[in-house]
């Protein structure tokens, strides 16, 4: 056997190391664009579709629900008429279950009660998506966090982790307590998980979010990319105060509310 | 073996039974019951060709399905180069709507299952 010197052996670890470093290391540091990172890693690139909700011009205290019924018309999302069944995309709550952690004794008095809109928050940092054993749900590039119902076995994870309550399981076949049938977006069946999607499939036509269409003259809604200085949802979140439910829990959601 | 000539024409003669229906079927013409899809449209072409459509179509709806939902992809380009948006129900079954006539004459011949249109929903037509 040939024998090797330890001086030999380090300087053939040596050559090897730098046959597997020098290509990878050549790549890396002749590259000129700079490298773009993913919005699944908490940075985006370049759309971060969000919403704001003005409460205080909204108009469901005095029973206007033109936004909630334009989107469960639309998305074929079926009325239980029992809250154990409800299906959950747009909702009113009171304003201090929306907000707990801002409940006191003396809350204001506009306040109290508020029926406030509440929604998916399509988290930057979203745990439904963390705990999806089947990928059926995501966050896309422009922030979106996605629901693939082909996917979806309807194990539930998700809504356990979701901190908010907008997420809710077919428990019932929908098909009967649909209204009128939209035949442009799909229906559910027993044993899947859905959610608002921030309207998706007319974002990609061009089209805003059924709700912010229904609610257009009021502009109770806006809905716009938090990536452009320029758009008016963020001149719109400089210029007011802005709350974000329950941000201690660190999701990050990207529904806003102003409330002055 | 004993008596291998006995044993061999008789196993002969009993193929010969046993198969009889099949060579009946093809001599007389009625062998094989073939599904006949009813094409409604007035269009000429599909995304693709008939061929492949024949063939792929399965393959051809999930790519679309995996597009559509997971890429937010919706633009189809076809192999002539011409564009289609990759939906079931508003590119595919706005020709083909007859599904009952369409997709079911076929997938109930081979005994396949389907689950897409426990989600994707066809108005009424006649």
């Amino acid at each position: 056997m040939m024998k090797v010197s330890r001086r030999g052996f380090l300087k053939a670890t040596g050559l090897v190391v730098i046959g597997l470093v020098a290509k990878p290391l050549f790549d890396t540091l002749s590259r000129l664009e700079l490298p773009q990172l993913s919005a699944r890693l908490g940075t985006l690139t370049g759309k971060r579709l969000a919403m704001v909700i003005n409460l205080k011009a909204c108009l469901a205290k005095d029973g206007c629900s033109d936004c909630i019924e334009a989107c469960h018309r639309i998305h074929n999302v079926p009325d239980f008429g029992n809250p154990k069944d409800e299906i959950k995309w747009l909702r009113t709550v009171p304003y201090e279950d929306a907000f707990p952690e801002l409940k006191h004794e003396f809350i204001a008095k506009g306040l109290k009660g508020l029926p406030t809109l509440v929604l998916c928050n399509h988290c930057a940092n979203p745990p439904c998506v963390q705990v999806c054993p089947t990928g059926a749900t995501w966050k896309r590039e422009d922030g979106i966090v996605m629901q693939d119902y082909h996917r979806c076995i309807g194990c539930r994870y998700c809504i356990a982790a979701c901190p908010y309550g907008s997420r809710s399981f077919n428990w019932r076949d929908p098909v009967p307590f649909i209204k009128e049938i939209n035949f442009g977006f799909p229906i559910r069946t027993r044993g899947v998980v859905e959610k608002c999607n921030f309207c998706e499939e007319r974002l990609a036509k061009g089209l805003p979010p059924a709700c912010v269409e229904a609610c257009w003259e009021k502009k109770v809604l806006i809905f716009g990319n938090l990536e452009d200085p320029n758009s008016n949802i963020r001149e719109i979140l400089h210029l007011h105060y802005s709350l974000q439910r329950k941000p201690y829990l660190g999701t990050n959601p990207q529904v806003y509310y102003i409330i002055t | 073996m004993y008596d291998a000539d006995k044993i061999i024409t008789g196993l002969i003669i009993f193929l010969c039974l046993i198969t009889f229906p099949i060579y009946y079927n093809i001599a007389t013409g009625k062998a094989a019951y073939r599904p006949e899809p009813k094409i409604v449209t007035e269009e000429k072409q599909c995304v693709e060709s008939k061929g492949y459509m024949r063939a792929k179509h399965m393959d051809l709806l999930e790519e679309w399905r995996e597009s559509v939902v997971r890429e937010g992809k919706r633009v189809y380009v076809a192999s002539d180069g011409k564009q289609y948006t990759m939906s079931l129900v508003d590119t595919c079954m706005r020709c083909h709507w007859n599904k009952a006539e369409f997709c079911d004459l076929c997938h109930n011949y081979v005994g396949i299952r389907l689950n897409c249109w426990s989600c994707h929903t066809l108005p009424k037509r006649d």
